[in-house]
């Protein structure tokens, strides 16, 4: 014992080999094999007479993957992750100033418990609670009515796109969902960047005679960028993958992860559900190199 | 001057925000003892504990909380050991690669959750590999590695090489310096990164459909129940048995690390 103590204190490489095998042959081979196995599923394809999977290389789950209904739910996913990503931000934006900058004492314990339960809280029954507000007979139908407004949500429900029988099985149900399910990952980075803005800088401005809507403006809002760049790596990214919220609460319009999981699982074509989940990292790709542009790892 | 109170609209959407968090959950709390049985109708037109003890004789419940609880143990344990000695050769050597390490940690969160799920699915596919309860291990070991990784990389940085260095000096073999020295001083970033690794397999549903085949864990039972509902008024019910046991490890984690600069990344 003593000796091999003695050993590994003499040779770090040797110790370091040691911690690092252990995780790494697990990640390695678990993780990376998988993903590997992922991307040469995607260049096998389906036999459609027998419901094989043929397992040769070809481009043809591929050229099926490019065909306009699946081009359809690629683009319904960026857009609904590109419009997620801005609510997130706007309605995150002030929690995380004030987080940031004004709460105080047991303020800021109560505000830091407050982003961190609804984070951590569970994802489903987070789902569920919506699909008892936005139910035809639930809670938002009732205080519509209450205010006697009904007929603004039955109006904003027959409008096309974003309406339909009911809030439960419309986009904007969809819409409103994911904005809270993910909110929390947004303030958090925007909340760490805003800390790191030195007080004497918004001194200065005020001092230089800014008004404080031009001191947000120039220079609180652009130091604060980048957390808000970070924030909307994580929103865009679990809204391009996420296939259960717009499974539950939506109408049936598929999104990628909807798409994979359909394929993969009542259509046993692993192949297609395979090139399809290529799409989300290619689309993450590019935004985390143009991320990686404008300083967003900095934030996180 | 900036003054040091926040301006009254500030305030408004802070406050909205945060409202716009937590109401909801508090709806479950109610919708758990209504007795309404078809709809979801609100308000409630009655209150009852029937459901609960109807929830507390099914059978189908505590099986698929047995299985959560049994993946979420199994992986937390596996995440605790690859992620603190992953932690521990990052933050204390400078090596080649050490930055590709990093992120193949943090790859299993950084992509979709079902990139993960189906590139497990794919794997398992073509080793020809059955679903079992070690199947849905493998998928939440890997991904709750990060979270404990990170706790434990933190606490690493802090500690000051010289203790080790100082107990090696007086005599203590390694074996005795991981047990007397690095052990307690990474002991309640271990706890907390576990807390959070447990929470985070408790809850997981979208890497476990893929992992899972026929089995249920809780999650995936909530979700049958969500996609095609049986019995509401017992979804209700599990709805906020879950809330509330997934509260204790958050408020843990919290109270572990309270006061140091690794909550939420605090660091000024």
């Amino acid at each position: 014992m003593s000796a091999l103590s003695d050993r590994l204190w003499r040779h770090p490489r040797l110790l370091l080999a040691l911690l690092l095998v252990p995780p790494l042959l697990w990640l390695g081979i678990i993780y990376v094999g998988s993903l590997v196995a992922l991307l040469l599923q995607s260049f096998f394809s389906i036999d459609h007479f027998s419901g094989m999977v043929t397992r040769e290389l070809t481009l043809a789950t591929y050229a099926e993957l490019l065909r306009p209904a699946n081009i359809d739910i690629m683009i319904r996913t960026a857009v609904m992750a590109a419009c997620v990503t801005l609510a997130a931000a706007i309605i995150a934006f002030p929690i995380a100033l004030y987080a940031a900058r004004y709460a105080k004492g047991p303020w800021r314990a109560l505000f830091y418990l407050g982003i961190m339960m609804p984070l951590w809280s569970s994802y489903l029954v987070k789902v569920y609670a919506w699909k008892l507000i936005l139910a035809k007979e639930g809670i938002l139908t009732w205080i519509f009515s209450g205010l006697h407004l009904g007929w603004l949500l039955d109006g904003f429900l027959a409008l096309p796109v974003v309406g339909g029988n009911s809030l439960s099985v419309s986009p904007t149900g969809t819409f409103l969902v994911f904005v809270y399910v993910w909110l929390p990952y947004m303030v958090l980075p925007i909340q760490a960047a805003l800390e790191r803005v030195p007080t004497s800088m918004l001194d200065a401005s005020g001092d230089l005679g800014a008004h404080p809507a031009q001191t947000f403006a120039h220079v609180l809002l652009p130091l604060a960028l980048p957390g808000v760049v970070a924030g909307s790596i994580f929103t865009f990214s679990l809204t391009l993958g996420d296939y259960i919220i717009p499974q539950i609460i939506g109408n049936s319009r598929l999104f990628i992860g909807q798409a994979v999981y359909q394929f993969q699982g009542v259509a046993g074509n692993i192949p297609l559900a395979a090139a399809f989940a290529v799409v989300p990292i290619v689309i993450m790709g590019i935004y985390l190199t143009l991320a990686k542009r404008m300083g967003a790892f900095d934030a996180l | 001057m900036r003054s040091e109170s926040a301006p009254r609209s500030l305030k408004l959407a802070a406050g909205l925000g945060l409202a716009f968090l937590h109401l909801p959950i508090l709806l479950i709390f109610v919708y758990a003892f209504t007795s309404e049985e078809k709809s979801f109708a609100w308000p409630p037109p009655g209150l009852t504990l029937k459901w609960f003890a109807v929830t507390w004789g099914r059978a189908d419940v505590w099986a698929a909380l047995g299985l959560s609880l049994k993946v979420a143990a199994i992986s937390t344990l596996l995440a605790m050991l690859l992620g603190s000695l992953c932690a521990a050769a990052v933050a204390r050597t400078r090596f080649f690669g050490r930055e590709t390490i990093s992120l193949l940690v943090i790859l299993p969160i950084a992509l979709p959750g079902v990139v993960t799920g189906i590139a497990l699915r794919s794997a398992f596919s073509l080793a020809d590999i059955p679903f079992s309860t070690w199947t849905i291990v493998l998928g939440h070991a890997t991904f709750c590695v990060v979270i404990v990784y990170n706790n434990a990389v933190a606490r690493f940085r802090r500690m000051h090489g010289s203790l080790t260095e100082a107990s090696m000096d007086l005599g203590a073999d390694l074996f005795q310096t991981l047990r007397f020295v690095i052990l307690p001083n990474i002991a309640t970033a271990l706890v907390v990164g576990g807390m959070l690794a447990f929470a985070l397999s408790f809850d997981e549903v979208i890497v476990t459909t893929f992992t899972a085949g026929q089995q249920q864990t809780l999650p995936i039972w909530m979700l049958e129940e969500l996609v095609r509902p049986r019995e509401r008024p017992v979804t209700n019910v599990v709805a906020m048995v879950v809330f509330v046991v997934t509260l204790p490890p958050i408020l843990g984690a919290w109270l572990l690390t309270r006061g140091t600069d690794t909550v939420a990344g605090h660091g000024k």
